[in-house]
């Protein structure tokens, strides 16, 4: 028996013993770049069709537009990329843009006015879902021959009417202005498609990386192109590993096997915090928080209901208990970072004068009304805390559940009374928001204007509409901003729109690694940034 | 199950006739089942009220755009019709593209279904080889604190809810003792270094004889695979204690006895022997199940197998996805019953 024993003891021994191996790295390689998050997102890499958060993260990195961003200084607004300068034509149509010299492509190709022609004709023609973006100008697959020019190392894009240079190229920041290797591509031109198949998996850019693997829902691994325009990125390598749970992020964030960990719930968010040498970091996101008001209902319809309601809702309540740490109370449709942005918050839960104000619209013992909302936890959580403070006034609630697209349907018809939102920008434009949430040319039901916020929950404004559409054409930087302060006070006031909150990413990484940009409201991702 | 039959009575018939008709049979069976299993995976996609336009061009695509792709898909078309084409499609291996990953599905499976295999195989031979033994121990020390033990250790195993014991195992065996390497299939650092020949990295290493990989690839499977051998353990060993109590309180056991033969003999030749089929089928269960995909354990190991292919396909509405998988892990539940029946053969001489 005793031999027995020792017999197992030796294999168990000999077992650990390879098993241990050698113990967990303490850090990440020093030039390596090692990110944890949820990427499953990401369907296509081709920029004129990926539209998802992670792939504008990829694309980012990759590719490299006329006009970008500093990551240091997002809301510094564009700065010149590809394009080296541009000019305006006096009827404010057309932008001739000069390219920046001395640029290639991951191929070896130089960067030419004729790659930037073919990318943006190649965006419209495709016609996939983010192409609104650039098609909004008056592009079409039939006049790109005439609007969008290259000649010698310049390009010129020309706009159906004036507007505002900056809406322009604001839109030109988005992914769908990537500029892509025409010559790499079209080598992979399969029956016409010009390369949306290759591109779908390859990449053709000129960006601070280039594509080395991507494994649907397992990584994304993009190695650094020294030659890059802006510098050679101290991150040689970056791997984004597909880690669906908050607690195995932690735990691998801890062991230091990775720098980066975007998904931790508030809970693990605390739990990091409170180890020594990780640092948690947030940065405001674009997505915001609301409800809306269908004013087809008669109810709703009452200013002085609309009103009450707004303070009827518990902000600093939900944004201290279950929205801790990844919203923030915000109460105008532009997220803060946007070009007009105002942090006014005027309103908080005050159910006395929610009363005064039901009483003097009629409604002293309040009514009853349906919210609709979709089976997301943190929605159906907002809709229950509105249920209770809404019932404080003599408001009954009845909540609906449903699936997005059962909801979404709802929505859409107009069937709704009140609907429990998000909204997230298209674009790094004003625009992108004030053109849903503040434009409503046509409220009537044949119009079916269903994109349209404003036009869901029939809210009819006529001149709100005329000064959002004056917003697009004022050329003047800080004229522009003023007048989307104004619309948004006036939105605050009067619309059947309650904005509540906008969302905060945070993020734990060890200490010495530094320089990351996620974006913030308007862009996305930047690695190249990155030391340790 | 029953797809052996027996041969009947009349004239006896060449043997190369018999094995021609049972191939024939199983197939038949095999396509009769298939076919039951498209047929329904199909029907339960359609009227699920998921809309796979909306899941590809998003909810902000304009008529137009939505349209084409609806065209695209073919959801034009009777359901029916839909399901034929799907039928001729699945026939010669085309499971269409995955709406999600924007791959054929069965580029997708084939890259999955590996990892899962590759967890479910270890985790099966654990289960079995602790397991059964257990289970024989248990049965031969009925009611001593032996047979206790392997109660308790059983009822752990199918009570714990496996989330749990998977996280409290990586804190413990990962973050705290750092004894095994953390989630995921291999350090980011040793991704993509050996070429894939069979998707299994274990075997992969193997044939390219790079023992560092091999280390390193068993320090990060050893944890899920034990925790996956645990849950079957539980289940075979209990089954196995069943079966052996039922031989050792029949006749021939205390014959055996009486006969003076070996404990170990009575024991493992003659009570055993008797337990191997019904065993077979237990195991064969079990690892079918494990095949699958066990989706938790895979979302907690980050291990990119089908079980957490297939569910976060269904959660996005990626019906090609789900319905490849499902067609997938049907086909392998079919062939390890196949399997099982000749292995009944073998060990079975009544069916000899």
């Amino acid at each position: 028996m005793n031999a027995l024993r020792s017999t197992i003891f030796s294999t168990a021994v000999a077992l650990a013993a390879g098993v241990s191996f050698t113990p967990a790295l303490a850090e990440t390689p020093a030039n390596m770049l090692i990110i944890a998050a949820q990427i499953d997102d990401i369907t296509t890499l081709d920029p004129a069709q990926t539209f998802e958060f992670s792939g504008a993260d990829v694309n980012r990195n990759i590719y490299s537009k006329l006009v970008g961003f500093d990551p240091a200084d997002l809301s510094g607004g564009y700065i010149p990329a590809l394009a080296e300068s541009w000019e305006v034509s006096e009827d404010g149509r057309t932008i001739t843009f000069t390219m920046r010299e001395g640029v290639t492509f991951e191929s070896g190709n130089p960067v030419t006015a004729q790659d930037a022609e073919w990318s943006l004709r190649r965006a419209v023609t495709l016609n996939k879902t983010p192409s609104f973006i650039l098609t909004q100008f008056g592009f079409s697959a039939d006049n790109v021959e005439e609007t969008i020019v290259a000649e010698g190392n310049t390009i010129s894009i020309t706009t159906d009417r004036r507007y505002a240079t900056s809406f322009v190229l604001n839109c030109l920041t988005a992914t769908i202005g990537s500029i892509i290797d025409m010559k790499t591509a079209m080598e992979h031109d399969a029956d016409g498609d010009l390369a949306n198949e290759w591109l779908r998996t390859n990449t053709a850019g000129s960006g601070a990386y280039t594509l080395g693997s991507w494994k649907p829902n397992e990584s994304v691994t993009l190695i650094a192109n020294n030659d890059f325009f802006r510098g050679a990125p101290a991150m040689q390598r970056v791997i984004v590993r597909n880690i669906q749970e908050s607690a195995t992020q932690r735990l691998l964030l801890e062991n230091g096997d990775i720098d980066v960990a975007r998904n931790l719930n508030p809970e693990d968010v605390a739990g990091a915090a409170s180890v020594d040498g990780i640092e948690i970091d947030s940065e405001l996101r674009g997505r915001l928080m609301y409800i809306s008001m269908n004013q087809k209902n008669e109810a709703l319809s009452n200013p002085k209901v609309i009103e009450a309601l707004k303070y009827l809702i518990d902000y600093e309540g939900m944004q201290n208990s279950f929205l801790n740490g990844q919203y923030t109370i915000h109460q105008a449709f532009l997220p803060q970072t946007y070009l007009g942005e105002i942090d006014d918050v005027p309103y908080s839960l005050d159910v006395e004068k929610a009363k005064a104000l039901l009483a003097e619209a009629g409604y002293a013992d309040g009514f009853e009304v349906g919210i609709v909302v979709r089976e997301a936890q943190e929605r159906i959580e907002i809709a229950q805390s509105i249920q209770n403070t809404f019932g404080q006034a003599g408001i009954t609630v009845n909540i609906t559940v449903g699936t997005g697209k059962q909801i979404l349907g709802v929505y859409r018809a107009r069937e709704h009374d009140i609907y429990v939102g998000a909204w997230g920008p298209d674009y790094p434009d004003p625009n992108t928001n004030a053109g849903t949430f503040a434009f409503n040319p046509d409220n009537s039901d044949e119009a079916g204007a269903t994109g349209l916020l404003a036009w869901r929950n029939a809210w009819h404004i006529p001149e709100m509409s005329e000064a959002t559409l004056a917003a697009v054409v004022e050329n003047d930087r800080d004229t522009r901003a003023a007048m989307y302060e104004a619309i948004q006070r006036e939105h605050q006031a009067i619309s059947p729109f309650a904005v509540m909150f906008q969302k905060i990413e945070q993020y734990g990484h060890p200490e010495n690694v530094q320089g990351l940009s996620l974006g913030g409201a308007i862009t996305a991702a930047t690695y190249w940034t990155v030391t340790k | 199950m029953a797809l052996a039959e027996t041969n009947g009575k009349g004239r006896r018939k060449s043997p190369l006739f018999g094995i021609a008709k049972k191939t024939g049979t199983t197939l038949a069976t095999v396509a009769a089942t298939m076919l039951g299993l498209l047929f329904v995976t199909f029907f339960i996609g359609r009227v699920m009220p998921v809309d796979p336009v909306l899941s590809i061009v998003g909810e902000r695509a304009t008529k137009e755009q939505y349209d084409a792709v609806y065209v695209a898909l073919g959801l034009d078309k009777p359901l029916f019709v839909q399901f034929f084409y799907y039928l001729t499609d699945v026939v010669q291996g085309d499971f269409g593209k995955s709406l999600r990953t924007g791959f054929p599905v069965w580029d997708d499976i084939t890259r999955v279904f590996p990892a899962t295999m590759e967890l479910a195989t270890l985790g099966t031979l654990i289960g079995v080889f602790i397991g059964v033994p257990l289970g024989v121990l248990a049965a031969v020390k009925r009611g001593t604190w032996i047979d206790q033990i392997a109660r308790v250790v059983a009822l752990i195993g199918y009570s714990m809810p496996i989330f749990w014991l998977a996280i409290i195992g990586l804190l413990v065996f990962y973050g705290n003792l750092g004894w095994v390497s953390g989630p995921g299939r291999l350090d980011i650092y040793y991704e993509d270094i050996i070429p894939s020949v069979t998707g299994m990295i274990l075997i992969d290493s193997l044939i390219e004889g790079d023992m560092m990989i091999f280390r390193n690839a068993i320090s990060h499977i050893i944890l899920p695979a034990s925790l996956l051998g645990y849950y079957s353990l539980a289940y075979i060993s209990r089954m196995t204690r069943s079966f052996m109590l039922e031989q050792l309180s029949a006749e021939y056991i205390v014959t055996a006895r009486v006969k003076g033969m070996s404990e170990w003999a009575v024991v493992w030749k003659h009570a055993f022997g008797n337990i191997k089929v019904p065993l077979i089928t237990v195991i064969a269960l079990s690892y079918a199940g494990l095949l699958e995909g066990s989706v938790l354990t895979e979302i907690i190991f980050s291990w990119p197998g089908i079980g957490k292919y297939i569910t976060i396909s269904l959660l996005s509405a990626d019906m090609n996805a789900v319905m490849g998988g499902t067609v997938v892990v049907g086909l392998v539940f079919v062939l390890l019953n196949i399997f099982a029946e000749l292995l009944y053969k073998f060990f079975d001489p009544r069916a000899k």
